[in-house]
């Protein structure tokens, strides 16, 4: 096998002042043709400033302190700008995470194809545009007519990153390096572009450098892994060695981290405490002069909740979960449909909800750099909770340092500031705010999918742990079946605003009925669960 | 797309209307508009006259419908002065002041887009700050006080004497009274370039296209300069309003026979018809501008023009 | 707590301390610096008439920056024109930012028929420049200090408007105002206790911006001969009295020009260094 890249101890400076001296400390890497090497890390751990390194577009404020990079057998030459600008997009292929922001918006699609293969020297425009056909059809997109006439604005993400990839392979590059090319699309759309970048990599016999946070991807795809925490390579060997012996406590940490399907425990059905019947909700916005557009967001759903029950609500985005969360909230006036919450019809109110009904319904949101007022301290949020619902001020204060406390804060956080907290940190004092008001009823709206891996799973115990310690109801609305399977008793399966599929998560994942919740069910990565299966012999073996 | 311009025309059109009748009531709260629009001494025959010749003896929303009628059909009233009708006097003045107008656009948006764009490639160099400090300068300076130093500095150093009367005749006249009126927005168009630009340069695409190798040159005038100058045009119809009353200072101070001029002199004699003809006429060409300053925009940028997915 | 950030900023760069001490001075001048001369602002002698600045000459004479056309006092006249100036600029640009700030923060909030009747206000307003309003309403109405006031308070506030319902809009996606209603907090809790001191920076910026244009308006309309009246005076007044004897007079618009100038200029460069310090996109550090 030949070796297309090889680096060796390429260290990378953050500027003075940063919480570390290296954005990428001592990396030594090879890549193989034909081989697939994953880079896995959270935020922050300095994997796409490595690709940066390679491409020679590290921003201004880095600067490549040490190390070799030779690219076939030869020293990059980094220094060489004109000589770089060829083997980029030439010799040098790259996928980025957020398909549409990577194209140039106000550009057609297939003018942009276009001046890639023409800078890159292909003078023909007959051959140019033969070029761009074949492509396409490499790329599986569907209608190439349409969509070399398109803006990148008219495309769908999976669309794009088709684009995106058709440009990265355009010249048949040595090397492809694919900067966390799913996370960005949605879940069923994840496992097909992952599957076209493994095609493509394998016909085309490049090598393929693939940076992901993702562990099950990697179960999926690599040859070769290497786990990056804060610029530093703690593990790296085969995938098999890695998975089957991990023993970087990181590793295992972010092993561990992969959510699983655990049994619940069993208990008596409680009460109902939330029931909807046939919910419908359109959109009607504004599309020009007098005129309205119609979008159906939610089309005739029916859940019920009973306390102490977790109900997942999964789906991708546009199949209509958060809408139907802001109906059963009374943020949206829903069309048609009967809600009961708490025995009471919530068809009486006119205009939203009154207050007493409020307090026994809340929600954690998924983005906690925006959940919280920045110039509020924590304390003082939670308190007011308590306190928009009658608690005095002494009691709310003291409501709100228990709860600082059932979310495993330090009292001294009640006098700081949202903008000095991590963002599971912030996820924490969310969820404490939520409860503030003793809820019958909590909604989680994607309150995880914003939190790095190891972070996520340490929130979803959270939750797990308040839910049964607690007892209330919720509700957990994730479009990912894998975080459901780790919280939820039963699931309810939305595809295009409506119900696809309703059932106990065993039911749904052992026998879905519907087809689109097989898809759901395929495009989760590591079916096979090989990635978690050298943690069973860790804890065999403690 | 054509719902969205419709709308555009009809809030257009709705404010107006809306000045047209602010205007109307504005005169009618001042007083006794006859005796506002008859010459100061007329006997009382005469304004009576006036009024009866004007509909004021009629009912409110009569005298309303007849004033907007006269409007449509181009009825504008006459001067106390002249006796002329009000358009024939205002579109006089009206080249001069276009003639004031567009040259300073022109170099304001001339220098102000290259000043931006050199700031914004050069960015923290002695070159940007020395630009954006320009921007300031700029901005700060009263336009009647940096036309007073110009004029002085043409007297004393090259002895020459810009605002003598009747300029227009000659094209090298309107240049100093233009940059004068030009300077403000040459400073804002100056600075909003450079952050324009600056906010493009840091998007994700542009560094996919370095990615993807294509040159530095091609990058900055195929991608980021359309993308930067869609903001700019934006700033364009903002811009518009200061110029008008630029323009009414600067005419002013140079002795330039636009409308400006006629303006003042107009509420210095109280010659209402003229005013209220200009107020009319100075808010249909702002609108309008905004207007084609909107339709510009939609085309320029596709994602408005065209939406909806393949 | 691991995202703690180090204050923003460095030091105050130099051009900002000069502006901050410019305008100290000016404001300490439009206050006392009546008193540094030993005339009335509104005494004339026909004998001293045109006076050349003695701060200049060196002659032995009682008028530091010298005498206008009617042997007025240049000094005292200043002191005056710029106290006039100030407060003109200062109270108009509040007027503007109270009302337009209000009516973009009811925009924002209520949507519907407030918003739309309130935006279409603001297209007039814009279809206007406010030195075309003015001259309309100068020539039907008595020219009065307080209708310059109002006028004048009414030059930016449309700016405020859209720029506060924009803000507004924005705040209104965060997810602390949806948690704020979820919890059944009033809409005046939510706009007031929390969305309004969100954004009170960025209207902060703006009227560091729009002073500055105010103060231009108010000279520039006195220029006109159509601000301030006599017997009041004020910085553009002084400089229209002189603008016919810029030769053999050049104090006359000289001073007066360069003073609004320096302080138009000096609110302007705090202004750009309070949006540097104070823009909430630095202040609140998004995510990594």
């Amino acid at each position: 096998m030949t070796s297309v890249l090889d680096i060796s101890n390429l260290t990378v400076a953050l500027p003075e002042g940063g919480d570390r001296p290296f954005a990428v400390s001592d990396l030594s890497l090879s890549v193989g043709a034909g081989q697939c090497v994953c880079l896995v890390g959270e935020s922050g751990s300095g994997k796409s400033v490595s690709a940066q390194a390679i491409l020679g577009t590290l921003p201004r404020a880095l600067k490549r302190s040490g190390g070799r990079i030779s690219f076939l057998g030869k020293d990059l030459p980094l220094e060489d700008k004109a000589a770089m600008q060829t083997l980029r997009g030439g010799r040098i292929g790259m996928i980025f995470q957020e398909p549409s922001a990577s194209l140039d918006p106000v550009m057609r699609v297939g003018a942009q194809l276009d001046e890639l293969l023409s800078v890159h020297g292909v003078a023909s425009r007959q051959e140019r545009r033969r070029r761009i056909r074949e492509l396409f059809a490499a790329v599986r997109l569907p209608d190439p007519e349409r969509i070399y006439a398109a803006y990148p604005h008219q495309l769908s993400g999976g669309q794009a990153q088709r684009i995106v990839i058709a440009m990265a392979l355009a010249l048949e590059p040595a090397l492809l390096i694919a900067d966390e090319p799913t996370t960005a699309l949605d879940v069923t759309t994840q496992a097909e572009i992952l599957k076209l970048i493994k095609d493509l990599q394998t016909r085309s016999g490049a090598g393929l450098l693939f940076i992901t946070h993702d562990l099950g991807v990697v179960a999926d795809i690599a040859d070769q892994v290497l786990v990056m925490q804060e610029g530093k390579v703690v593990e790296e060997g085969t995938r098999d060695a890695v998975f089957s012996r991990p023993t970087h406590p990181y590793t295992i940490k972010l092993l561990k981290a992969i959510p699983r399907r655990q049994a619940r425990p069993e208990r008596e059905a409680g009460p109902l405490v939330l029931e909807a019947e046939g919910i419908h909700l359109t959109y009607r916005p504004s599309a020009g002069f007098l005129k309205r557009r119609e979008i159906v967001a939610v089309e005739d759903v029916s859940i019920t909740l009973r306390r102490g029950q977790v109900h997942g609500i999964v789906g991708e985005s546009g199949s209509g979960k958060s809408s139907l969360v802001r109906c059963i909230l009374k943020l949206e006036t829903m069309d048609a449909g009967r809600l009961m919450i708490g025995g009471e019809d919530a068809g009486q109110w006119r205009k939203g909800m009154p207050k007493p009904m409020r307090k026994r319904l809340q929600i954690v949101l998924q983005d906690p750099y925006s959940a919280l007022d920045p110039r509020q301290k924590i304390g003082d949020a939670i308190a007011e909770a308590a306190r928009v619902h009658g608690a005095s001020g002494a009691e709310a204060a003291a409501k709100a340092r228990e709860l600082l406390g059932m979310v495993n804060l330090p009292p001294q956080a009640y006098e700081r500031f949202p903008h000095e907290f991590s963002g599971g940190q912030r996820q924490r004092i969310c969820i404490a705010r939520a409860l503030a008001t003793d809820p019958e009823i909590l909604i989680a709206d994607e309150a995880i999918s914003a939190l790095d891996v190891s972070i996520q799973a340490q929130i979803l115990k959270l939750f797990r742990d308040l839910q049964e310690r607690l007892g209330f109801a919720m509700l957990f609305v994730t479009h990912d079946l894998r975080v459901a399977s780790a919280i939820c008793d039963d699931i309810t399966v939305m595809w295009k605003g409506r119900v696809v599929e309703q059932g106990r998560v065993d039911d749904v994942f052992d026998r879905p009925r519907h087809d689109y919740t097989r898809q759901l069910l395929d495009a989760i990565p590591d079916k096979g669960s090989f990635a978690t299966s050298g943690l069973s012999h860790l804890e065999a073996t403690p | 797309m054509t719902g969205l311009v419709l709308g555009k025309i009809v809030r257009a059109m709705i404010t107006l209307l809306i000045t047209v009748t602010l205007v109307f009531f504005f005169i009618r709260l001042s007083g006794d508009p006859a005796a506002a629009l008859a010459p100061p001494d007329a006997p009382p025959q005469v304004i009576e006259q006036y009024r009866r010749a004007m509909g004021l003896d009629q009912p409110l929303p009569v005298q309303y419908f007849n004033y907007v009628l006269g409007l449509v059909q181009g009825d504008f009233g006459y001067s106390i002065h002249t006796g002329r009708p009000v358009e024939e006097i205002f579109l006089a003045r009206v080249p001069a002041t276009l003639l004031l107008g567009l040259t300073a656009l022109g170099i304001a948006l001339v220098l102000g887009v290259t000043l931006g764009t050199v700031a914004a490639l050069s960015r923290a160099s002695v070159l940007d700050r020395f630009v954006m400090a320009f921007s300031v300068f700029a901005f700060a300076m009263p336009n009647f006080f940096f036309g007073i130093l110009v004029i002085l500095t043409g007297a004393l150093v090259f002895g020459v004497f810009f605002g003598g009367t009747g300029g227009i005749a000659n094209f090298g006249q309107v240049l100093a009274p233009a940059a004068t009126l030009g300077l403000a927005s040459m400073g804002s168009f100056a600075r909003f370039t450079r952050s324009s630009l600056l906010e493009t340069l840091n998007k994700p695409f542009m560094g996919a296209l370095e990615a993807r190798g294509i040159p530095p040159m091609r990058r900055l005038l195929r991608h980021a300069a359309p993308n930067a100058a869609i903001p700019i045009v934006t700033m364009l119809g903002l811009s518009l309003g200061g110029l008008v009353a630029g323009a009414v200072v600067t005419e002013q101070v140079f002795s330039w026979p636009g409308v400006g001029q006629l303006l003042i002199r107009s509420v210095q004699t109280r010659d209402i018809a003229v005013i209220q003809f200009s107020v009319i006429a100075v808010s249909f060409t702002m609108t309008l501008a905004n207007l084609v300053v909107d339709l510009v925009y939609f085309w320029l940028d596709p994602r408005i023009r065209r939406s909806g997915n393949v | 707590m691991s995202e703690r950030r180090a204050p923003a900023g460095g030091s105050m760069p130099w051009s900002v301390r000069l502006s901050m001490g410019f305008v100290a001075l000016f404001v300490l001048f439009a206050l006392f610096g009546q008193w540094l001369s030993p005339f009335d602002f509104r005494e004339t002698s026909l004998l001293n008439r045109l006076e050349p600045p003695a701060l200049f000459t060196g002659e032995d004479s009682p008028y530091l920056l010298g005498t206008d056309a009617r042997g007025r006092d240049l000094l005292v006249r200043l002191a005056v024109g710029a106290q006039i100036s100030l407060i003109v600029a200062v109270v108009g640009t509040l007027i503007s930012a109270v009302f337009g700030s209000l009516l973009g923060l009811i925009a924002g909030a209520r949507r519907g028929f407030a918003e739309t009747a309130i935006m279409t206000a603001v297209d007039v307003q814009a279809s206007l420049p406010i030195i075309i309003v003015a001259l309309f309403v100068l020539a039907m109405f008595n020219n009065s200090f307080i209708l310059l006031l109002i006028m004048i308070g009414f030059t930016d506030w449309e700016g405020y408007a859209r720029l506060v319902r924009a803000a507004t809009l924005s705040a209104k996606e965060q997810g602390y105002v949806t948690a704020q209603r979820v919890l059944g907090s009033s809409a005046a809790r939510i706009y007031l206790r929390h969305v309004l001191p969100n954004i009170f920076n960025i209207i902060l910026v703006k009227f560091t911006v729009s002073l500055p244009l105010t103060i231009l308006l108010e000279t520039a309309l006195s220029f006109l001969g159509l601000g301030v009246q006599p017997p009041m005076t004020s910085l553009g007044q002084i400089m229209s009295e002189g603008r016919d004897r810029l030769l053999n007079a050049w104090w006359l618009t000289l001073f007066p020009g360069a003073m609004i100038f320096l302080l138009a200029l000096s609110v302007s460069l705090i202004g750009d260094w309070l949006r540097d310090r104070l823009d909430p996109t630095l202040i609140e550090g998004r995510r990594a």
